[in-house]
């Protein structure tokens, strides 16, 4: 009968959580959280973003104790998450006044403020470099310092990297780009309340945002090749930190309470100007992606499917929000996919029963 | 970075918020409720909508019974356990008699329950048409409009096709003459347990966000047609090896030696009690 006897259960759990923390810990070596914490930030950004919970430190203990699975980790940030009390929302951000450390847009080569490239992996050659198994602290410290010397010298003085233009205010005012009006109604919260459909922007998105980083970018990449019909360009990308203040309840001005790195994506599409009659003329809409720290593909793969679920005549599944919004979350996907390996012998042998019935009936 | 966590996990406003919609659910029997399910330390899949109903409603004076498919020693089942007494240290049994809280995954326990107790169902797909209609946004207004031709067609088809409903666990029922309801994928066997029930039953499912409830002495009726009369799983005249019971739901097992099928009661705990003399 295996591992649903009628007695055992109990014990047969407490010797895989032990084997669980043998696996972690059998070489003798301590992960150190500050490690994890300085030298993983792809899977650390990853894991927030997915949590949608934007704590370094909460992540590193979590990748530790999830030994580098994404899905797990996600897990214990999400479950750890349900336990906070959520006081406050933030006052509205406006991005454009970002601390930018990376900028680049793909639609136009001169852009005001300059194209940034900051940090990136786009243009490396994806060799292995053998020499960090054995890379030492002597050598990374001499590194450093003379890295920050030069650094310094090359800071460039005239250029404010918390005000710089966005690529979009060019092209509305050209007219290029629809006049869009601010709306600063508050979101809805989608872990406070449940998705109704047709949602709101502000749902989709959410859900976008701390959607599976793979099945983000899936879904998005289906929608480019083909299961979906627009091609966007990047008009802008950018990676850098914003600051998050909360309302002073006692007065009108507001708290500055800390800042997260995110990378936020306007992708260009065109598509008929909604405003002119005989639908002739083209114009550009947007496709908006931002995520918790530095997350590029995800933000892009966002921004498209943001484009395909506003649209309103339904070819392809990423157009259908149903289809999108209900299968990207990490932890339901994995939950719902990983419960299959519980037992399901009574539904199993209900099974069984029908089929076996429909044989007799046959025989009959 | 310490972590205490509250009573039962959750903090009391979280717990309201679930108690709210389980209310709004027994108001309305068989309608599933949105709720803003939480995540949980446990799978989402696993029993989450079980458990949050379970931690909004449980008292530090409850004595909790946990079940995974009719044992209370399954993985999942002792899982679940282990987490509700961890945060609010209530007494637990196996006993379904002494049990004033029963969280149960596909089975309702075969001692017919009373008015005092409070069973909890996990779902992990509450839409009973969603087999007929995959979009949410269609199958709500089914509901609002009493438009079940796709369910009631759904086991026609199968009749054309087999000559018998051939749906398995999570039969469809129809409860209080209005809403159909997805009874959670316990087996046909338990389905007339749902009717006219003294006990609260409460279904909730986390991964799809919904409470639903069959409050107490509810009319509840599987669909079927005159001529085709529902049907639960035959056991043709088997009964249980170990305690020889009849008339209720059975695990069939296959000896390793000699290959042949044997039978023994689903439902650990009644199968206990009577080979320890109980009734």
């Amino acid at each position: 009968m295996g591992y649903v006897a009628v007695k055992g259960g109990s014990e047969a759990i407490a010797e895989s959580i032990q084997r669980l923390k043998y696996e972690r810990i059998k070489n003798g070596t301590v992960l150190d959280t500050r490690d994890i914490e300085s030298g993983m930030r792809g899977l650390i950004d990853t894991v927030m973003s997915e949590s949608s919970l934007y704590d370094r430190q909460v992540a590193s203990v979590a990748i530790k104790q999830a030994e580098g699975s994404i899905e797990e980790a996600v897990f214990l940030m999400r479950a750890y998450r349900s336990t906070l009390p959520r006081k406050y929302y933030s006052n509205v951000i406006d991005t454009k006044n970002m601390f930018v450390e990376r900028r680049i847009s793909a639609s136009f080569k001169d852009i005001p403020g300059g194209q940034i490239l900051g940090t990136t992996y786009d243009y490396t050659h994806r060799l292995i470099d053998f020499d960090l198994s054995k890379e030492n602290p002597t050598e990374v410290e001499k590194w450093l310092d003379s890295y920050r010397k030069t650094s310094e010298l090359e800071e460039p003085a005239d250029i404010d990297l918390c005000n710089l233009p966005r690529v979009t205010d060019m092209l509305r005012k050209e007219e290029i780009i629809a006049q869009a009006i601010e709306d600063n109604t508050p979101p809805i919260d989608v872990t406070k309340k449940n998705m109704e459909f047709p949602t709101k922007r502000s749902e989709r998105l959410q859900v976008l945002t701390r959607g599976q980083t793979g099945a983000v970018i899936a879904l998005g990449y289906a929608s480019l090749r083909g299961f979906g019909d627009l091609h966007p360009t990047v008009g802008e990308l950018r990676v850098g930190y914003v600051d998050i203040c909360i309302a002073n309840p006692m007065g009108d001005d507001e708290f500055y309470i800390g800042n997260i790195q995110i990378t936020e994506v306007e992708s260009y599409i065109s598509s008929p100007d909604k405003n002119n009659a005989d639908g002739n003329k083209l114009n550009l809409t947007i496709g908006y992606g931002v995520c918790y720290g530095q997350n590029e593909s995800k933000a892009i793969a966002m921004s498209i499917l943001d484009t395909d679920l506003e649209t309103q005549e339904k070819k392809f599944p990423t157009q259908d929000e149903e289809f999108v919004l209900y299968h990207i979350d990490s932890v339901e996907a994995t939950g719902f996919i990983s419960h299959l390996k519980l037992p399901h012998y009574v539904t199993f042998k209900s099974k069984l029963d029908s089929i076996r019935r429909t044989r007799e009936a046959r025989e009959k | 970075m310490g972590t205490k966590y509250n009573f039962a996990f959750f903090d009391e406003g979280s717990k309201r918020e679930i108690r709210r919609a389980t209310l709004k659910a027994v108001a309305i029997p068989g309608y599933q409720v949105p709720f803003a399910s939480r995540e949980m330390p446990i799978g989402r899949g696993w029993g989450t909508g079980g458990l949050q109903l379970t931690l909004s409603l449980i008292g530090e004076k409850e004595i909790l019974k946990v079940i995974d498919q009719g044992s209370d020693e399954s993985v999942n089942a002792v899982n679940i356990k282990k987490l509700i007494v961890s945060t609010t240290g209530v007494q637990t049994t196996i006993d379904t008699r002494k049990a004033t809280l029963i969280q149960s995954r596909h089975r309702i326990p075969e001692i017919p329950l009373n008015k005092e107790q409070i069973l909890v169902l996990q779902v992990p797909i509450p839409e009973p048409l969603r087999v007929v209609e995959a979009s949410e946004h269609k199958t709500k207004r089914l509901h609002s409009e009493s438009d079940y031709s796709g369910a009631w067609l759904m086991l026609f088809e199968q009749i054309m096709k087999y000559d018998s409903v051939t749906h398995g666990a999570d039969y469809p029922v129809i409860v209080k003459d209005r809403y159909v309801m997805s009874p959670s994928p316990i087996p046909r066997f338990d389905n007339p347990k749902l009717n006219n029930s003294e006990a609260l039953i409460l279904l909730g499912a986390g991964r799809e966000k919904k409470i639903y409830a069959v409050p107490p002495y509810t009319k509840v009726i599987s669909m079927a047609f005159e001529d085709y009369p529902f049907r639960v799983e035959s056991f043709s005249g088997q009964k249980c090896h170990l305690c020889g019971a009849q008339g209720v739901y059975l695990d069939e097992i296959i000896d390793e030696k000699t290959g042949e099928a044997y039978y023994q009661c689903n439902d650990t705990s009644n199968c206990l009690m009577r080979l320890n003399g109980g009734k």
